[in-house]
């Protein structure tokens, strides 16, 4: 699988993250744990499968966030975002 | 900091999401064949709250036995327009999109969630110059950004349109793969401060005279504004595409925050 291909933006995560959120986070800005750049979650990198979604730094390419739903539930992982700033 | 954050609500905007965005059930109300292989779903969607020109919805399938699909499907028509407008690509190993190519018909129903995205927006507010980069049906949410550009009210008796120059450059296969074209055609004719340029990668009818290749570092030069104009750029289509037309354009110097991607993945069609 060309990984390359697969990645699309923050933006994509938008209506899966809306189900954790009741704001709309894409335009919320996100302090990456790892290197502490910081940028619109809109404008971070997203790898999308079946199942759920990747979102990586653009700047470090370390790991955000992960969610997904494997079946009915919801999982979300926020280990590698250290603060969220949502206008 | 964007001015994306910052947006206060005005006409032509929705105010900022503060509810939860819930599965709605739309209903076709028309249906637009745009080319041969991509056509427009016209959708009334009882208690819509209104969305930002940029902004997408997703689609959820299910199937007799339960089994769901989702995909992301960007918004073409205008805020100002109580319709909304879906132009769907069909992929033909696709599993939404033939369904929703194919099968539905006015009077469907379809179930969505929108609208969905608070990066890649733009409204007249914002102002411009605005710079557009499409590849194939990367145009979509480009649209609804030139739709609502002339629809949206103007200021002091000027039509907001005149105060926000614009400019297209869409990428497309052959010229009958290329969505809008009389309606892009039109608003260009109509309108002395918007042109769009076309470039036909494989195949240009005869007498062509717009340009004939893949976008490229001098094509991006010669359409884009200078960088020091500070254009709002929006690059939408397949993610190889969007990559190297959102490097190209740091490197002639626009600055990376005011590039915003979208991209489409594997499957954008261009």
């Amino acid at each position: 699988m060309n990984g390359e291909a697969l990645r699309l933006d923050g933006n994509a995560a938008g209506g899966i993250l809306s189900e954790v959120f009741v704001p709309d986070v894409t335009a919320a800005r996100a302090t990456c744990a790892s290197c502490g750049a910081m940028g619109e979650m809109g404008a971070l990198l997203v790898y999308a499968t079946g199942m759920g979604m990747v979102i990586r730094c653009p700047s470090c390419d370390a790991v955000v966030l992960r969610i997904a739903r494997p079946r009915k539930q919801l999982w979300l992982d926020l280990t590698g975002v250290k603060c969220v700033v949502i206008p | 900091m964007s001015s994306v954050i910052a947006a206060t609500p005005e006409p032509g905007s929705a105010p900022s999401q503060r509810a939860a965005i819930a599965w709605r059930l739309a209903t076709v109300v028309d249906v637009v064949t745009e080319t041969p292989r991509a056509r427009t779903l016209l959708l009334d969607v009882p208690g819509w709250p209104g969305h930002r020109a940029g902004q997408h919805v997703d689609v959820r399938l299910t199937a007799d036995d339960g089994y769901q699909a989702e995909r992301s499907y960007s918004i073409a028509s205008a805020p100002e327009d109580p319709r909304i407008a879906l132009t769907v690509l069909r992929l033909d190993d696709g599993e939404v999109s033939p369904y929703l190519n194919d099968v539905l018909r006015s009077g469907d129903r379809l179930e969505l969630r929108g609208p969905i995205g608070g990066y890649f927006v733009w409204n007249v507010s914002l102002g411009g110059p605005l710079l557009l980069v499409a590849g194939g049906s990367g145009v979509v949410p480009l649209m609804a950004m030139l739709r609502h550009r002339a629809a949206a009210p103007g200021m002091a008796n000027m039509p907001a349109r005149h105060a926000v120059p614009a400019r297209l450059l869409y990428s497309a296969r052959r010229w009958e793969d290329v969505f809008y074209r009389a309606e892009l055609t039109r608003l260009a004719e109509a309108d002395g401060t918007l042109e769009v340029a076309f470039t036909l990668t494989d195949e240009a009818p005869p007498g062509w005279t717009g340009f004939g290749r893949r976008i490229d570092r001098m094509m991006l030069a010669e359409v884009a504004w200078p960088p020091a104009e500070r254009p709002h750029v929006f690059v939408c289509g397949p993610t190889p595409m969007v990559e190297a037309v959102a490097a190209t354009l740091v490197e002639l110097g626009h600055d990376p925050a005011r590039v915003k991607t979208e991209r489409f993945g594997p499957t954008g069609g261009s």
